[in-house]
């Protein structure tokens, strides 16, 4: 029997990294204890080339208000708790270290009402005034907003504007023209020239994370699969993970392999809606057709074996929720053999077809350099030139015995972010047949140990758009005291941002298409 | 070019014949023929978003019996609204709602907008669409399929549905 991990304990950065559990990525804490350590922390972090990974609050009845900070380590995951004092709410700024903390810093303030010091952009961001006052701190403690947090969110959002001669702005959102989410996006031109653009969200906020509080952990799994419905299975595998590294109860083999497959297929339906959804925005509409085609038969095969087709509800605390057969087994390697014909196919297509790469090449340039500094994963981070993807740098079972090759391309463009899905596809299928084929015997689900003390843990699974992080504190009798759920698109949406200039106007679209990131996963 | 052609050649005809129409719905009045639809997603998880792709795709082919998405509000017969409606959507919601010429017929698509589904009680959302604007139909799932979709606004363009 594993023991788990006591959180609270342990002096600055000092602990160790470890794999406590095979199944999950290695993780270390550490509980700064002043301000000044925890930035000292978080610039040596910098210093030997972290990246940031998520930063969050947390407050619940019983426990120390907190602020999370996740990074990502050569060895592992680093995670630092900085306590806030009861006297002074606020926790220091990393914005000036992490750039990309600064949305993430004005959440933390927008939901507790602490303030990040240091942080010189008072604007909120999930807050849209409509909510009387901060909504994640607890009922029973008397805490308002600070009087610097305090923004004026009636007002209208001061987006930064350029000026000059014939630059005029166009407001996009938050209801778009087609089957889209909500979100806003503010757009600077000169003729048909793009300048500028900057995102305005919070439409989709749902307050999921208080949504959380007292569920049974197998009822918080429903939840965390509908943070982001495209990445259902990322999330719910972080879920989980995180639930198991909290009870110290390793799900059985069988589960993780089965949960690989679905993390796979997930994968590969995503990225194939997305090639088709790209040939069509480019005016391909055979790209659409023949790719929507590939992904409707994927999601009847997951209907049919696995219950649902996006496979909701099919991975939980303990394990998975459905066992395989053998006749199972044989259709889904079919279907892969089929589909990797029909994809390598269409990807001659769309290789030869000189209209559809001439709207591909060079547009949307995500810089590498921009990448690398701001250690962007995922498939936009990995089309700009970055070696980051979980399952080859930190694979947990069945990924250290069957290898993922990392998919990259260094151009940066809607091209390279094709390249890396048809390269995804074809390397995630060449997975599942290998897996399919050496399956493992043994249960698929073993329930979790219950807690009587609060525990928390952590799960971070490479999703089909990037590193999805699921933190858990649970208390006595196994429900969740405090759970969040991080998106890649936080760090991924301000890189969008960076690619628009000298784009024209009508190919953001294409632009917003290749990064196709979440907008209910960020707002949550 | 031939290996379009042929591409195209060999898949065929994808679109199956029209499923069963569902229990009967509210007729959608003046509309005969062709629907225009508008989606607003009111703070969706977006698997509500994914299904309605998969049904525009060729397998329901809506287009074929006439049923098309269009941009604007002022354009739609139908309103066809996904998501619990968060707090900061509602505005726009009326807002999409009031271009809308009438008869201004609304669905709520998925568990979220009919009844706020598993985001019911949280502060951010108002627990479905009809707490903010009047609901002719609903199509409840978690997310409903495409045929479900399509089994219900195949009956609003259908000539038999009319009063
Ligand atoms: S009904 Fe289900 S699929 Fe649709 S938005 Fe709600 S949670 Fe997502």
């Amino acid at each position: 029997m594993l023991n788990p991990i006591e959180w609270s304990s342990g002096p600055d950065g000092e602990i160790p990294f470890g794999t406590p559990f095979p199944f999950s990525v290695p993780f270390a804490l550490a509980s700064p204890e002043s301000p000044g350590l925890y930035l000292e922390g978080v610039r040596r972090i910098k210093e030997r080339g972290g990246r940031l990974v998520s930063l969050w609050g947390s407050w619940t009845s019983g426990a120390d208000p907190a602020v999370l900070a996740a990074f990502s380590d050569a060895e592992g995951l680093l995670l630092y708790r900085f306590r806030l004092s009861a006297d002074d709410r606020s926790f220091p700024s990393i914005a000036f270290l992490f750039p990309l903390a600064n949305r993430l810093e004005r959440a933390v303030r927008d939901l507790y009402g602490w303030d990040p010091a240091g942080l010189s952009d008072q604007r909120p961001w999930l807050d849209h005034g409509l909510w009387d006052g901060p909504p994640m701190v607890p009922q029973d403690a008397s805490f308002q907003r600070s009087p610097e947090g305090a923004d004026s969110p009636q007002e209208e959002y001061p987006f930064v504007r350029v000026e000059g001669e014939g630059v005029h702005e166009i407001p996009v959102g938050p209801i778009h023209a087609g089957i889209i989410e909500p979100g806003h996006f503010r757009f600077q031109v000169v003729g048909e020239k793009l300048l500028r653009m900057e995102e305005r969200f919070g439409f989709a906020h749902k307050g999921v994370r208080t949504l959380f509080r007292n569920r049974s952990v197998s009822d918080a799994a429903r939840l965390a699969g509908r943070v982001s419905g495209d990445s259902a299975v990322a999330f719910q595998t972080a879920f989980s993970d995180a639930v198991e590294v909290a009870t110290g109860s390793p799900p059985p083999r069988r589960a993780l392999w089965i949960r690989s497959i679905l993390l796979e297929r997930e994968r590969i339906a995503n990225h194939l809606g997305d090639l088709g959804a790209l040939g069509n925005d480019a005016g391909f509409g055979f790209g659409s057709v023949q790719f929507g085609r590939l992904k409707e038969e994927f999601l009847r095969t997951n209907a049919r074996i696995f219950g649902h087709r996006y496979l909701m509800d099919t991975v939980v605390p303990g394990g998975v929720a459905g066992d395989l057969g053998r006749q199972e087994l044989a259709l889904l390697r079919e279907e892969c053999a089929r589909t990797k014909s029909d994809v390598l196919e269409l990807k001659t297509i769309y290789d030869e077809h000189g209209g559809l790469q001439d709207r591909f090449s060079g547009t949307g340039w995500l810089d590498p350099m921009l990448a690398g500094r701001w250690g962007l994963g995922g498939v936009a981070g990995r089309a700009s030139g970055q070696m980051y993807d979980l399952r080859h740098s930190h694979p947990v079972p069945p990924y250290d015995q069957v290898h993922v090759p990392v998919s990259i391309s260094r151009l940066g463009d809607v091209s390279a972010r094709v390249q890396v899905r048809f390269q995804e596809v074809r390397h995630s299928l060449s997975f599942l047949d290998s897996v399919l084929e050496a399956l493992p015997e043994g249960p698929f689900f073993i329930q979790p140990e219950e807690t009587f003390s609060p525990f928390e843990g952590v799960g971070w699974v490479e999703g089909w758009r990037g590193e999805v992080l699921c933190w858990v504190r649970l208390g006595s009798g196994g429900t969740v005291l405090d759970a969040h759920c991080h998106d890649p698109s936080w760090l991924l949406w301000p890189a969008l941002e960076q690619t628009v200039p000298g784009n024209l106007v009508a190919d953001f679209p294409l632009i917003n298409k290749s990064f196709n990131l979440s907008y209910s996963g960020h707002d949550l | 070019m031939h290996k379009i052609l042929l591409k195209i050649f060999r898949t065929g005809t994808l679109t199956e014949p029209l499923p069963e129409p569902g229990p009967p719905v509210k007729p959608c009045p003046l509309v005969r023929g062709s629907l225009a639809v508008r989606h607003v997603d009111a703070g969706s998880c977006n698997a509500c978003e994914l299904e309605l792709h998969a049904f525009t795709q060729a397998f329901y082919a809506p287009e074929s019996i006439g049923i098309r998405f269009v941009a604007s509000p002022r354009h739609a017969d139908v309103l066809l609204v996904t998501g619990p409606v968060t707090l900061a959507m509602k505005d726009a919601l009326r807002a999409a709602h009031e271009a809308m010429p009438d008869p201004r017929y609304v669905i709520a698509l998925g568990d979220c907008a009919c009844n706020g589904g598993i985001f019911r009680g949280s502060y951010a959302v108002s627990g479905g669409v009809p707490e903010v604007i009047p609901v002719d139909g609903q199509i409840p799932g978690c997310p409903p399929e495409p045929k479900r979709i399509l089994a219900y606004l195949e009956q609003l363009v259908s000539a038999e549905n009319k009063d």
